[in-house]
């Protein structure tokens, strides 16, 4: 039986296939069990359970029927395992938390799930998404659609890889430092991660608390727009969430609104929708490090940006660089802290043997992360301690608050957008780092400034370039806007899409 | 030589709201394990702490109270430790900026009055207990237990100055303290269920010298009398450590109430690193302004207030004024007895409140709110010593039957039923003396030869034939114009 999947080029094709009922969502929900079977080999998924999944796929061919399915009802869809969720085990890619099963759905969950996606369960991602390869799993690397020896991406690799393969039609992700973005330019798919606050982080397995952001992977940036705006929104659960993006509220229709006014504005200007809008190009983008063949899919897909009438303009970010230190002195020293609940007391891995309480609590997290995860909380540990913390903290706190400027001044006085690439390679084969376990870490360069500034951005396909193996691998284009600004940069988005194809180029068969 | 005692306290104080600190579950005191914790405070994974706004309004009540600054902005912190009651490995506390800073509490010490400045008061969450009973392990080993329903209870942390100077001062400043608490219905002030802990930092230095000494600390003591004892062992070894040559070591010592002494829990050397930093999941606290006023305005009359009110209004002493403010209760009871009573009579209510009320509630065990004569009652009961019907003495008696309820409780019940009128009549009292002056030539003989306590002698047999009713001043007046006739 060949992918259903294939048939459909968007999401909403799809939903109007099962508005009309030409296909019921039971039966897209079994083909999808069966092509995440066939393609084992991709190690996706970590947790399916037909059962459950039919029972939601049963419940939206219900609503179908009754007439009250939304654009999102029976759409295939899976979660990053850093979601937890009721049924499925939420595992954060650990072997610490190998069999917990969450008695609460996180809140993107449940709101996907309340507007009728049909979850087909849970995606391998690095360990607490601390890696930027999904090579970081207890349940071993999740490979990349278009080159099994080469990564994903991460840490929602599998996120980026599930859509690629088109097990599913749209994943969640969550993004710290890239982990959205970064695997959805090496997959070949479009991934948003939206302004902090705009989305609830309420079971989201926290890694970096000030940085963590949940955003949908999707082909394209239309489909994006109905999953992020069903995400999003002010929840009372989580205190960082926002309660308004400037002075509206931050509620579902929100995203989609902006997004279809805006689309709306460009095509009254004609052949050249994006009339009027600057481009900021970052020259620390292009510097020493960046593979050509991407500068060159990156170069290109500006250019076709002004040739739809946009503007560029060369951009200055002068602290680039050292997003990489603070962002490596942030993330760990609050994963130090969000990770210490795992001490096998309550849940999660307890050692076998032990001889006291405080030989328990170091066996069980010694046997229950991994290297990459224990590296990071002893960094964290350190960075935290009596005096490191001014020298290390509240020095990346500094750099962080700079870094934030540097982002405003640009989309202030110079520019609406930033764009740039996402990495500054095509995918790395699998078990390229694992002699140099902080060489990834150098890879994060173009990423990173956004979570630490809190900012919107988003990758887009664009191009693609020659990986290890030869194989052609997927280029992405980041597109970077200011607080708030998801609707907006998903229009530029779709309006690059309306004259490429880049996104619909389908692994294995380019 | 001479030694100078320094003690600063910092008392636990949890607030009295419905739900925990970060929370919705319920803070409800004495609900079986573990069914009062959700999963925030299970700490399970994904799950994310919001502030509970009625904590906050307590500690800015607080922070009006004591004259302190309630900060515009302040911040939580992780304090990262790993104990298993603390279910996320970090207690979210405040550390760089509290929500409360500065103040002061004055009270009485015996009849000295004392001001203790405030270093500051924040908020935090309480840690859930470890049951130390026989738990079995899963390997058949001994465990313990962890009960998690107080895990989450908001605390308010005040830091005293080390202003205190003696067991009494660091005493009558926690009792104030207490009672301040309770009087803003921040707390309920149960002591046995730890809803007040306090702990006190206690040090010696040779009187006259500027530099404090080496400190020690010690832990959750949970009554006042274990507080004064604490404090005067832990003095007493600190002084006699220094003259037989020895030094003070830092630490934290818990008191040992059974063997009446403090045992050294853990020194400065392995005290923790708790790499304090800014909590991600919570922003800062901000407090408006506008939100403080509101506060301001539903506060109740603070003790300070209500005592100069009493002083300048009842003519009441300071002391009088400051015991009878010790609590809204016991101030409300007085206020009621003292309306009732005519002009100036005030005095009378406030000897009687602290009096034999105060003695019969503590033999009693109750409080003013439980006592069984209402302040109408007692406000009749002293009407009638104020107009001459019953003495003090006899009042005490109606007192007693009204306590038990006699007679629904009604003095003029009790006093017409009993016959306790007082006699006036001073017809009927010349006669009573006259019998009495018949029967005793002997001691009339004393007293005529100069032994003042033959005339005492005689008003006790007056009385006693009066069966106590005759009014005491008639009998003086009149037996001494007899005798000196």
């Amino acid at each position: 039986m060949s992918n259903t999947l294939l048939q459909f080029n968007s999401l909403a094709q799809l939903g109007q296939a099962l508005s009309a009922r030409k296909l019921s969502a039971t039966e897209l929900a079994q083909d999808c069990l069966k092509q995440i079977q066939d393609q084992q080999a991709l190690n996706a998924f970590v947790h399916v359970d037909a059962e459950l999944t039919l029972t939601q796929a049963r419940l939206a061919d219900a609503a179908i029927a009754a007439g009250t399915a939304g654009p999102l009802t029976g759409i295939p869809i899976a979660h990053k395992d850093l979601f937890v969720t009721e049924g499925w085990r939420s595992t954060a890619g650990s072997n610490m938390l190998k069999n917990y099963v969450s008695p609460f759905d996180a809140t993107v969950v449940r709101k996907l799930r309340e507007a009728g996606c049909v979850s087909l369960g849970k995606l391998n991602c690095d360990e607490f998404a601390m890696g930027s390869g999904n090579e970081h799993s207890a349940f071993g690397p999740a490979r990349n659609p278009w080159d099994p020896s080469a990564v994903p991406g991460g840490s929602s690799g599998a996120s980026a890889a599930a859509v690629a393969a088109k097990l599913v039609m749209a994943t969640t992700g969550t993004d710290t430092g890239g982990s959205v973005r970064q695997p959805a330019a090496l997959c070949g798919v479009s991934g948003i991660k939206p302004t902090y606050g705009a989305v609830s982080r309420y079971g989201m397995i926290a890694y970096g608390s000030s940085l963590d952001q949940a955003g949908p992977l999707a082909a394209n940036a239309a489909d994006l727009v109905e999953l992020l705006d069903t995400m999003s929104g002010f929840d009372p659960r989580d205190a960082t969430s926002a309660e308004q993006c400037h002075s509206v509220a931050n509620a579902p229709g929100r995203i989609r609104s902006e997004y279809q006014s805006t689309n709306a504005q460009y095509a009254a200007q004609g052949a050249q929708p994006l009339k009027g809008l600057r481009i900021g190009v970052p020259r620390e983008y292009f510097g020493d490090g960046l593979n050509n063949e991407v500068a060159q899919a990156v170069e290109a897909a500006i250019a076709q940006f002004e040739a739809l009438g946009a503007k560029r303009v060369d951009i200055s970010l002068p602290r680039t660089q050292l997003s990489i230190p603070a962002y490596y002195v942030i993330a760990p020293a609050e994963a130090s802290s969000n990770l210490s609940r795992y001490d096998g007391v309550r849940y999660g891995h307890r050692s076998e043997s032990y001889t006291d309480l405080a030989d328990m609590t170091a066996r069980s997290r010694a046997e229950g992360f991994g290297p990459e995860v224990q590296r990071r909380i002893l960094i964290g540990t350190y960075v935290l301690s009596h005096g490191y913390y001014d020298a290390y903290y509240l020095q990346a706190q500094r750099l962080r608050r700079m870094i934030a400027d540097d982002f405003q001044t640009a989309l202030t006085t110079q520019c609406d957008v930033i764009m740039g690439p996402v990495t500054p390679t095509v995918a790395a084969p699998i078990g390229h780092s694992q002699d140099d376990p902080t060489a990834d870490w150098l890879a994060d360069v173009y990423t990173l400034g956004l979570n630490l500034a809190g900012l919107p951005g988003m990758s887009i396909p664009c191009g693609f370039g020659r990986g290890a193996s030869g194989r052609q691998l997927p280029v992405g284009l980041q597109i970077i806007g200011n607080y708030f600004d998801e609707g907006r940069l998903l229009a530029i988005a779709h309006q690059y899409q309306q004259t490429t194809d880049w996104h619909q180029r389908i692994a294995g068969q380019a | 030589m001479a030694w100078e005692i320094v003690i600063g306290l910092e008392t636990h104080t949890q607030l009295s709201t419905q739900t925990k600190i970060f929370s919705g579950s319920s803070t409800h005191y004495g609900a079986l394990p573990n069914t009062q914790a959700n999963e925030v405070d299970l700490a399970l994974p994904g799950s994310l702490p919001v502030m509970n706004r009625a904590a906050v309004e307590r500690a800015i009540r607080f922070g009006l109270a004591v004259g302190a600054t309630v900060a515009p902005r302040s911040i939580f912190a992780r304090k990262n430790y790993f104990y298993p009651d603390s279910p996320k490995n970090y207690q979210i506390s405040q550390f760089e900026i509290p929500v409360v800073l500065g103040g002061s509490l004055s009270f009485f010490v015996g009849d000295t009055e004392k001001t203790v400045n405030l270093t500051r008061a924040h908020l935090e969450e309480d840690a859930g207990k470890s049951l130390h009973d026989n738990f079995v392990g899963p390997h058949g080993e001994s465990s313990s237990g962890i009960d998690l329903n107080r895990a989450g209870t908001p605390l308010l942390e005040i830091v005293s100055e080390p202003e205190m100077r003696s067991a009494a001062e660091a005493v009558a400043y926690a009792k104030a303290l207490h009672s301040l608490v309770v009087w803003l219905g921040i707390c309920d002030g149960n002591m046995q269920e730890g809803s007040f802990r306090v702990d006190a930092n206690v040090s010696v230095r040779p009187e006259g010298q500027k530099e404090f000494g080496t400190r020690c600390e010690i832990k959750n003591v949970n009554s006042f009398r274990f507080l004064e004892r604490a404090i005067q062992y832990e003095v007493r070894r600190q002084i006699e450590l220094i003259e037989d040559g020895g030094k003070v070591v830092q630490e934290t010592r818990l008191y040992d109430s059974d063997r009446d002494e403090t045992r050294s829990m853990r020194s400065k050397e392995d005290a923790h690193d708790y790499r304090y930093f800014p909590d991600p999941d919570l922003p800062p606290l901000v407090i408006a302004a506008s939100w403080i006023e509101e506060v301001r305005q539903s506060m109740p009359e603070l003790p300070s207030a209500l005592r100069e009110r009493f002083e300048s209004e009842y003519g009441l002493a300071a002391v009088d004024a400051a015991q009878l403010s010790s609590s809204r209760e016991l101030a409300g009871y007085f206020e009621e007895v003292a309306h009732a009573l005519p002009a100036g009579q005030a005095k009378l209510a406030a000897n009687w409140l602290m009096g034999e009320v105060s003695a019969t509630l503590n033999r009693e065990e109750k409080t003013i709110t439980q006592c069984p004569v209402s302040a109408e009652a007692l406000a009749a009961l002293l009407t009638r010593i104020i107009d001459g019907t019953i003495s003090n003495k006899i009042a005490r008696d109606v007192f007693a039957a009204m306590w038990l309820g006699e007679h629904g409780g009604q003095a003029d019940a009790i006093i017409q039923a009993k016959g306790l009128t007082q006699i006036n009549d001073t017809g009927a009292i010349s006669v009573m003396i006259d019998a009495v002056l018949a029967e005793q030539a002997a001691i009339v003989a004393e007293y005529r030869a100069g032994k003042q306590k033959a005339f005492n002698s005689l008003v006790g047999q007056i009385m006693k034939a009066a069966k106590g009713k005759a009014n005491p001043q008639q009998v003086n007046d009149l037996l001494k114009a007899k005798l000196d006739a």
